[in-house]
Order: C-alpha cells, then structure tokens, then sequence
C-alpha cells in the first residue's frame, strides 16, 4: 500500500494541510478525509457532475481528479458559498425559485453556476443550459434552476449584492415567470 | 384569515416560503446517507456475478478475509433461510424469500449484477481489492433476456419452483401471473367500431436514473439491537423487511432515515440495509455500503420493458367503442412487475364500454424490476394513447376534442373498483386546450404537435404525525414521511394553517422509526394526501387541547370556546382573546404540555389525471428530436406549495421525455449490461430541455379535509406518447418502439420515404 | 482501486525517464477523465501515475502565422477554447475541443490525452488529421515525428512504446483562404460519446472558386479514426458544388467500417457519415471563404 502524501492546498480561503492515498481522488479527500460532504458521488465517471468543485477558477468533477494533484492548487466547494451570516446570491435563488427538490445535486449545480457566472456574467438561457449541461438533475426538469440562475444573473449584474438570509412571501406562479422569461424579460 | 388569491381563504396553504431544510441542503450541510461516518467506520462493498444466469457451485473466500484490511467476508449462507411468504413493500407486495435471495443469491443467480457476497475492511479501496480474491465457481445457463423468449415453450426456466394458474402445478414457466380483466362484449364492441387501429409496441427496460446510489449505514450493538442510516422512501419499509431477511425482532431494529436524493420509486425496497448490519454483527463496528453507478444500473431496481399490443375502435364521430389489449412485463429475476397496474391504467381516462386486458408478468435474467413513478402507466399509455392519437386523425377530431368527447367524469366506471368520484381528467384536457402552448400556431418544417395523457390511482395507507407546542408558541412537527421533493415545507405550512402560526413558526421533523408512529413509504403519491391528512388532524388535536387551556383559563365549557383567525375567544365579559403564542406561555398552569398527535389510514384516494402537451422538431436526416415546447395540466386536487407542486410535474415530464427519446438497458446477447454509466446511459442534461409549462388545475378530493390529490406520479405517464404522437404530426411515422432513438427514427423515416418514392414511381411519376 | 505511487515531474526528460524507469507499470496522467475512471474499472493496474500537467512544455499553445501552431499535448481544451488565435485560425479543431464534454470535462480534458486514450471515437482527432497535424513524439532514444492518422494503431492501442511521451502537436500554418470545421452526432445534445464525428479542412481558390486541397478525418466509424484519403483527394481541384461535395461522402462512407454497438447500427453510422460529411465540408468551406488568411 503506497504511503499517503501530505497536500497542501487552499480550501474555501483557507490555508490547509491534508493526508491521502495517492489512490484517493479528490471528491474522497473532501469527503472522506476533510469531512467536506457537500460535494456529492453521484457516478464517479464525470458524467453526472454532482461532484463539481471549482478548482483554479475552473469547475471540474473532483472524482476525476486524484487528491494528491490539488497541491498548491485554490479548490473552492459549496461549503465555501454562504457568508456566515448570509447566503450567496446563487443559494438564494436557488431556494427562492424552489430549483431543488431532493436536494442531492444542488452543490454541484451551484459550483458550475458560479463558474459560469464568474466568467460570464451575463449568460443567455442558451449558455446557462450549456455551462450546466454536465450537471445531471433527475428532479426537477431543470426549469426552475435554469430561472434561478438567470435571476441570480440579473441580482448580481443590478449591484444588489449577497441575498438575504432566508425568509421570503410569495413569489410569481410558473406561468407568469414562463412567459416573462420567454419574453425575454427579468425573472423575479 | 385574511383572503388570499385563490379566494379560498387560506393563509399559508397555496404560498410559497423556503421550505425549512432548504439552507441546509443549499450549503452542502444536509446529510445524505453517505454522508454519515461513525468512529471505527469500516467500509463494505458487495461482489455481483458476471453471468445473467448462472447456478453457483461455490464460493472460497479465505485469500479475500485474508487480505490486511478486511474485517469480515459474508455470504447467503449466512442469513437464515426464509419460507416462502408475502409481504407489503411500498406499493407493491414482495416474497420474502426471494427478497433475501436478491439481496444475496442463493445457489443461483439471475442477472448480470446478481449480489453474491460482501467484504467490510478498513477502507473502500481495500474492500474492492478483496472482492477480486473471492473465487466463486459458476456454471453457466443460457439467458432469457425478453418477455417473448421467456415464454417459448422449451425456454430456460428462472425459478424451478415458479407455478401460475393457467398452467397448473405441475409446469415449470417464466410466467408467474396472468390477470384478465373485462368489461361488456369486446366481439360486439368491435363490430360497432367505424374505425380500427391495433398495433404492437415494445418498450425498452429504463431505470428512475436518481443521481444519489443506494447506501446504508449499519450499527449492530452487542444488545442485539441495530441501528440503520440509509436513504430510503420508507424508514418503516427497511426497518421490516431488514428485520424479516436478518431473521431480528423488528422492533430491535431503529431506522433513521437520511436526507434522500432520489428515489422515484427505487427506494422503496432494500438491497444494502441488512449487509450493513450483518457485517457490523460480524466485525463489531459500523459498516457504510454504497453503490457505485455501475452498481445502481446493474442490481438495483428498473422498471420493466415490455410488449404491448393494443386494438381501439371507436364510431366516425369520434366515440370510443372497444380497447383489446394483451400486455406482458419483464418482472426481471422475481416475479412483481407492475403489469397489473399497467393493465388497470391503460385506458383509465375514457369512458369505453367494452374492454378486454390480458396482462403478463414474466421473469426475465434481468434485475428484479422495482416501483418507477406510477409504474407499469407509462410503458402502457405510450400504446393507448398513440392508437388514440391514430383515431383521433382518422376521425378528423382535434386531439384534445376526443379526449373531452370520451373523458372519464364522475360515475364512469374503472376497469376495477367502484366508479370514479369526482375527478379532474377533463379538466385538464380543457387546461391544455386553453394554454398559451396549445393556443399558439407551430411553424416550421419538420416540427409536429402531441398530445398524451395518463391516470394514477394514488394510494392512501398509513401516516402518523405529533405537533408540539412550544412555551413560546412555535411548534415542533414530527412525522415519519421522508422528505424528497418539499413534502416537509408542505406539512409545515398545513400545521401553520390550521394552528393560526407564521409558517417559520412550525418547525418540521422527519424522524426515525422509534420516534413516531408507523408511516408508510414517500411515495405513491401519498405524502401530502394521507400524512397531511394526518398533520391536519395532529393540528386539530393541537387546537382541542389548547380550547381545554382556554376553558379553564376563562372558566367556561371548551364547547364554548372559538378558534378562528388565530384567535381563541369566547363570549361573555372579561374574556381577551387569546392567540397561540399567548396561550402556549400558560401550559405548565392549566395542566402542562401539549402535543396534538394524529395516525391515519387514510382512505378515499383521489386518483390524478395528467395531460401533456410537447412540441418537438425532427432532423429529418438523424433522427434525432428536440424539444422545443411542453406544457403539463395535472388535477392536484390542492396545491399547498405550489412551486413544489409546479416541480413534480415538471419532473414527471422530464423523465417522460427522457423515457422517450434516449433511455434504455442495452443487454449483449450473454446477458451482460453493456451500459452501466451515465454515459450511455443517456437521461436528458439541460441542454435536451426546455422550460417546463405548467397549469395547476384544482378539482378537490371528495372528503379530504383539504381536497389534496396525490401530485407525485402522474406527470411521467403522458410524455412518452405525446412525443410519439408530436413526431407522428412532424414527420408522418408512427413510432411503436421505445425509445425513440435517432437510429430507430431515421430508420422508420428512410423506410416511409423509400415506400413513397418507390410508390410515386410506381405511380409513373 | 490498487494502490499507486504518484509522481509529477516538472520536464518532458524527468517523465520520460520514469516512463522508462516503470515500462508498463507507469502510465501518463493528464486530465484524468480517462485513466481515472480505467484505473478505478481495474481496466488498467499500473503501480505509477507520472502527471505530466506540470510539465510546461506540454501546456504551451504558440502559434504564428509563419510557423503554425505548437499545441502542447496536455493543454486542457477549455484553454484552447479561450486562445483567440485557436478560434481564429483552428475554428474546427477548437470547437471539437469544445464539444469533448461538459464544462468539467473541458477543464481537465486534453487532446493528446484524448488521442493516447486510443479510442477511435475522440472528437479531436478527426479535426487534427483533416489539419495535418503531426505527433511529436519523446522516448529514451530521442523524438519521432508521428502523423496523426497513423497514431492509434487499434480500439485502445497506440503507437505509443511504453516508454514513450506524446509532448505535442505541431500543424501547419493555416493556408491563404483556408479554414476547418468539426461536427458530430450524438443522441442528446451534450456529454455523449461520438456515433459519427467528421472533421473537414479545406483550402479554396477563391478566384476559380475551387477547392484547391481537402482533408476529411471521421471518428467512430472504424476500428481507428479514419483518415479518408480518397474522400479528401477527390475534391482536390474540383468546383464547389454538390456533385462534388456529394461524390466526397460517398467515398467518406466507403472508407468506413462500422460497427453495430449501443451508440448507433453499422448503417446508422454510414447514412450518418455521408451527411456530416456534407454539412461539416459545407462549414469549412463557409469559414474558409471569410477566413481571416485571406486577403
């Protein structure tokens, strides 16, 4: 059995140090040896992507990728989303559209939605569908998380900055969001 | 209570807050079931047969128990053998023998993925290397892999004991049930028809596709009693079934239902909950099993292909006179396919006075199917509700005008129980009628429109549920339903609503199987309908109490006292009225706590009804089609959350769509599952979709405290023959196979126009 | 998986000296998005991973007009998506490094990863043969110059010794008026494994409005990606029209030899060929019309 190798790496902004078999992908490091377990297995060959981290500014599905290559390396995961005392835009909408269901694939649906609004801040429907075509969702048709990506694009871009912490009134139904999104205008 | 939009007067019920657990679950702290870890943790994994059908001659496993790491090899031998019984699992009743069997096979093994032992060791990397040195000697029988070969005469049989009624006791079969239903005279029904069209469709195998993998967590204690953590629908459901196969006491076993991520169905059985705690029994610690995808694909449960032949007549105005259909279901390696729901959903929106349904569940060498959201109903619409599309066409009557013409109503009768209540089916034709979707004008070369709809019973069964009211006046709402799609938000907001609380002020609890009373399983569509009910009547009981507090506080009868807009009154001088928060300081003085508690069977089910609409675009050069519009009106009866509501019929219609166009179990002619991935395993990404309409139509059910209809199925039903029918009115074919990959398309579409051109030039053109 | 020893050396010399030091026990790790997954299938066992991403030579992108590109071998395809002068000058090859799967893949994917992978089903190689390109190849015993069409020898297999590094990619500079494009088809729209992908470069006379030189590369409908010799010669000197644009495709589906499998029927993937055939040739004579090497 090969020795494990210490890694240093920086976390959600912090410096840390961490053990692991070179045998160990990432997704395990976070999981198994730093108890980070937002990020989630969901296939293990790429193709779900419910293990998205952003690493280096770049999302990529940590199960391909070994632990030992995050050395020197800025890894950024769900945990690292939220202020402590207040949800980033992404999550905020994310609860406002109801855009998860069981829940299981959301962080990874947040970490590629925030790359691609780090690089893109003005995304048609077009580029979100693209930038989030390697996370799969069984739940929810993807419909309200494409709204609330959308939505977090326009809070983002009008300088409204971090959302709130969490309570919230009534929102628009389906229908009357559908045909202001199609009409190309702001979703709420 | 002040008025809300849909003038029914509700505060709380028909908005839509955050649900409770959503900050947990949107910043990675919500635990799943593998997320939990224990102190001492060992990992197990489970060794799966590489043959679809194969008996074992043995199985050596000392140079796996041997390797450093490994802490405990296991086999069927040791799980106690089980008599032959039948017992109640989810919506479907399961032979307990063949459960245990499934779960680690006994002397055979029936699929490519057949469980067949199962190590623990100190990491998962060690457990996997230890699967590789355990020798198991296999002999090799020839696979069965479709309904057709399964029941040839002379067919290799599955399971030398299997008997059905048709064949007597003496004859060894693939079939393990033939059900028959019939209403009228089918010969004189078909002789009044105008029009005819029978045809014969195959559906593929195709799996609920959750993206979370099965995962168990078992803790046994020296006491004899254990302790599992998974994800599952139905913490009830594991606790008997681990307890029947583990050969325990049920109630030595406590299950604590982990945040799920998915089931559809699927988790509604066990496969690693009793290996979890056998291997914990045997080495003394924890032990977490999870599957890989692979595994998930291979040895979990998927839902059944099938063959179906369906012939429907009706008269030239459009009338619906006869529907004769024979249906047979892979059931996988155990009898229990869902033909039987198939055969009493197929056709279950109309109103035909003469039927007939055989229907045939078959074993096959593929995984034992389970439940897929209203299982048996899509691989059965996709036949109906295309032949009726043919009708309709031939008849000259819009799509949507036939379904009115021959739709279900109240007193219609069912092909089996009483007649329908009063029911929404129409109702939902009329919202696809009206819709901005349907309204509009589809342009374009290659692009067509179609219709589906489909029916689900619901189900009813059992839900406990305990409000506790805090001193200062926010309650606690235990229940037992697992949460997987905002169910909690939901029973949340029908506590606030009854009790006159700010819906923050109820907290919901999902809990484990010692904590609250017997709660059958998420799914069903049941949650909101039968533990809602039960939540309702909790609230209620909560309400009483607190009228007893009042009384004595006011020293008048409890009979005396009102509740209304969240406020206790009554009449005389002196008395203030009292809110919840107000009185809830003043338990510990008029007798202490309160808990308002409720259980349910809860009967009187309000079956859904669901009607899609999809446009869609064909490259007439690939085969392949996209979606560019749908639209789904489903009767929920009540919608407390409507987002929620909104997002189990846009995700019913995704897996339809994915059903329909690209999902499929490829076997290789050993048997073998070529496509064990999600890569070829091809379910829609976000790319394949486009946004979701939807039309929430309320038709309340009949004696349900809220009219609450089941919302969690039905949706799925409709979209696979809606994307039939769109490529029908596209391109000209009428695709009878499932999927309806470009491969199958541009094969149908190069034989339609090889057939014109080599007509035209027949015709001398 | 088994255990392994991870090693990540910092020049072309050092891995190819591990490369050699473990023979068949050592295998390149680039991306990832293959090995992992063999190592974790058991598919493959090597007892060394040697990471060559750290290797800078192996992550350049240098191009000019006078000498063509050198594109380092373990460059990740999200990177070439974002080099300006990939997308201005390798449009097809870009945008078939684009389509290699989702997001994530793109961030750790290579196109020498996806060449050495062997599989005759890789997006990029389809782009590189129609441009040219040719393998630099580094072993103990000094370099080779490997023509991309050569490489993959079998499903799997390369001409790759074992210890022997792929280190870059080195393609012509673009002729006056000339462009590429790669297409292919899948069933969804995004993360499926090419049934057929045609990748066409082309240069055209654009005072005689003929196509002076073509080069058309399929991938998925043979044991290896094809480089379809004849398709590509018969429209050397031809007019632009359909009949020639058609005669290509035929001779593009004779060169094939496909196979039935779960992504697509033999005759799926033939009547599929000829059209992207037409359509991926169509686009790179578009582009190479307003190419911007043309006066």
């Amino acid at each position: 059995m090969a020795k494990k190798v210490v890694v240093e790496a920086t976390i959600n902004g912090e410096q840390t140090e961490f053990l692991c078999e070179p045998r160990q992908s990432l997704l395990e490091a976070l999981r198994d040896v730093l108890e980070l377990t937002g990020s989630k297995e969901g296939c293990l060959t790429g193709d779900c992507g419910a293990c998205t981290v952003i690493v280096d500014g770049r999302p990529l599905c940590s199960c391909l990728m070994l632990g030992v290559e995050a050395q020197g390396k800025t890894v950024e995961t769900v945990e690292g989303l939220a202020k402590p005392d207040s949800l980033h835009v992404l999550q905020q909408k994310f609860l406002e559209h109801a855009s998860l269901q069981c829940g299981i694939c959301t962080p990874g649906f947040l970490m590629s939605a925030k790359a691609l609004l780090d690089h893109n801040p003005k995304p048609t429907e077009g580029e979100i569908r693209y930038a989030l075509a390697g996370n799969l969702c069984r739940c929810t048709g993807y419909d309200k998380i494409v709204r609330a990506v959308a939505d977090a694009a326009q809070t983002l871009a009008s300088g409204t900055g971090q959302g709130r912490g969490g309570r919230l009134g009534s929102g628009p139904s389906a229908s009357e969001q559908t045909e202001r999104f199609l009409q190309g205008q702001e979703v709420k | 209570m002040a008025a809300s939009a849909d003038g029914q007067g509700y505060r709380v019920i028909g908005t839509r807050p955050i649900r409770h657990d959503g900050i947990d679950k949107v910043t990675g702290r919500a635990k799943y079931g593998a997320d939990y870890s224990f102190p001492g943790m060992l990992y197990g994994k489970v060794l799966r047969s590489p043959y679809a059908h194969a008996n074992i001659k043995s199985i050596k496993t000392d140079k796996a128990a041997a390797l450093p790491g490994v802490k405990a090899v296991v086999t069927a031998d040791d799980l106690p053998a089980l008599a032959d019984k039948m017992e109640q699992a989810g919506e479907q009743a399961i032979n307990l023998s063949q459960l245990s069997a499934n779960i680690l096979a006994r002397g055979k093994t029936l699929y490519d993925g057949h469980a067949v032992a199962a190590v623990a060791a100190t990491s998962p990397h060690i457990a996997d290397e230890a699967l590789r040195l355990i020798e198991v000697d296999y002999e090799v029988l020839p696979p069965v892999m479709s309904v057709e070969d399964a029941m040839k005469p002379g067919a290799p049989i599955l399971l030398p004991g299997l008997r059905n009624k048709d064949e007597g006791p003496e004859k060894q079969t693939n079939v393990a049930t033939h059900l028959q239903f019939k209403r009228g005279d089918i010969e004189e029904g078909f002789k009044a028809a105008d029009h005819v069209v029978e045809r014969e469709f195959k559906t593929a195998m195709v799996h609920q596709g959750y993206i979370e993998p099965h995962n168990a967590v078992g803790i046994y204690n020296a006491d004899g009693h254990a302790t599992i953590y998974c994800s599952t629908q139905g913490s009830f459901v594991v606790r008997s079934l681990s307890a029947a196969v583990l050969g325990m006491p049920e109630g030595n076993i406590k299950v604590v239902p982990a945040e799920i991520g998915g089931g559809f169905g699927g988790k509604t059985t066990i496969y690693l909950e009793p290996l979890s705690v056998l291997l914990s029994k045997k080495t003394g610690h924890p032990v977490k099993l999870t599957m890989t995808r692979a595994e998930v694909l291979r040895a979990s449960g998927p839902t059944s292909g099938s063959t179906i032949r369906c012939k429907m007549g009706c008269t030239k105005d459009g009338k619906l006179v006869a529907a004769q259909i024979w249906m047979a279901y892979e059931a996988g390696a155990f009898p229990g396919s869902p033909v039987g729901a198939g055969a009493m959903t197929i056709v279950a929106p109309y109103n035909i006075p003469n039927l007939l349904v055989d229907a045939y569940d078959v074993v096959v060498n593929r995984p034992k199917t389970a439940a897929y959201r209203a299982p048996g109903a899509s691989n059965a619409a996709m036949a109906s509700e295309t032949v009726i599309d043919e009708l309709a066409d031939k008849c000259g009557v819009d799509p949507c005008d036939f379904r009115i013409m021959n739709g279900a109503k109240e007193g219609t009768p069912q092909t089996a129980g009483p007649p329908y209540r009063r029911i929404g089916f129409i109702d939902t034709v009329e919202a696809i009628k009206s819709s901005p979707h349907y309204k509009s004008k589809l342009e374009g070369r290659n692009r067509g429109r179609g219709v589906g709809s489909g029916f689900w019973f619901n189900v009813g069964l059992q839900s406990s549920a305990i409000v506790n009211l805090h001193t200062d006046g926010t309650a606690s709402l235990v229940i037992g339903s697992v949460d997987i799609g905002g169910t909690r938000a939901a029973q949340a907001m029908i506590a606030a609503e009854v009790l006159g609380l700010d819906v923050n002020d109820v907290r919901p609890l999902v809990t484990d199987t010692d904590s609250i009373g017997h709660t059958d399983v998420t799914g069903g569509s049941r949650t909101a309908f039968a533990t809602g009910w039960a939540v309702y009547e909790a609230a209620q009981d909560t309400v009483r109490q607190l009228k007893e507090r009042a009384a004595k506080l006011w020293e008048k009868k409890p009979e005396e006292v009102a509740f209304s807009n969240g406020q206790f009154t009554a009449q005389g001088d002196g008395v203030k009225p009292m809110t919840v928060k107000e009185l809830a300081g003043r338990l510990a003085r008029t007798g202490g706590p309160i808990s308002g508690r409720a259980t349910v069977n809860a009967r009187g089910v309000g079956p859904a009804f669901a009607t899609t609409v999809v446009d869609v675009e064909v490259d007439p050069d690939t085969g392949k089609v996209e979606i560019l519009r749908a639209t789904v009106a489903q009767d929920v009866g009540k919608a407390i959350h409507p987002s929620y509501v909104e997002g189990q019929m846009q995700g019913g219609t995704a897996q339809g769509i994915g059903w329909a166009l690209n999902e499929e179990y490829f076997y290789d002619d050993k048997g073998i599952l070529r496509n064990s991935g999600l890569l070829d395993y091809r379910m829609p990404t976000c790319l394949d979709l486009p946004l979701i309409e939807t039309c929430i139509v309320e038709v309340p059910t009949p004696g349900h405290p809220l009219g609450i209809r089941g919302v969690g199925e039905v949706s799925i039903v409709p979209p696979p023959a809606a994307v039939a029918n769109a490529i029908a009115h596209a391109v000209g074919v009428r695709m009878t196979e499932l999927p309806m990959s470009p491969p199958r398309l541009l094969k149908a579409m190069l034989s339609r126009r090889g057939g014109a051109e080599s007509q035209a030039a027949a015709a001398g053109r | 998986m088994h255990a392994i020893n991870y090693e990540s050396p910092r020049t072309v010399d050092e891995a190819v000296k591990l490369l050699a030091a473990h023979g068949e026990q050592a295998r390149p790790l680039c991306g990832g998005t293959d090995l992992i997954i063999q190592l974790r299938a058991g598919v493959r066992r090597p007892e060394h991973v040697v990471d060559v991403k750290n290797i800078q030579e192996m992550r350049r992108i240098e191009f000019s007009i006078q000498r063509g590109l050198r594109l380092g071998a373990a460059v990740p395809c999200i990177e070439i998506y974002e080099n300006g002068d990939m997308r201005k000058y390798y449009p097809g090859l870009t945008e078939a490094a684009h389509l290699i799967g989702s997001l994530q893949i793109q961030s750790r994917a290579s196109v020498g990863g996806n060449l050495c992978n062997g599989s005759p089903a890789a997006d990029t190689t389809p782009a590189l043969i129609a441009l040219g390109a040719k393998c630099r190849v580094v072993g103990p015993a000094g370099e080779r110059l490997v023509p991309v069409e050569d490489f993959c020898t079998a499903p799997g297999r390369t001409v790759l010794q074992p210890s022997e590094l792929l280190v870059e990619f080195q393609i012509p500079s673009p002729a006056r008026n000339s462009s590429d494009a790669y297409l292919r088809f899948i069933p969804r729209n995004e993360m499926d494994i090419a049934v057929v992908g045609v990748g066409a470069a082309v240069t055209l006379d654009l005072n005689d409005d003929r196509i002076s030189e073509a080069r058309i590369g399929l991938a998925a409908v043979g044991p290896t990606p094809i480089f379809a010799r004849e398709a590509s010669q018969s429209l050397a000197g031809k007019r632009i029209n359909d009949e020639a644009i058609e005669r290509a495709a035929q001779l593009a589906i004779a060169a094939t030899s496909p196979i039935d499998d779960m992504r697509g029927t033999a005759e799926f993937r033939r009547h599929i060929t000829g059209v992207l055939t037409r359509r991926t040739l169509a686009k790179a004579i578009e582009r190479a019309r307003i190419s911007p090497t043309s006066r």
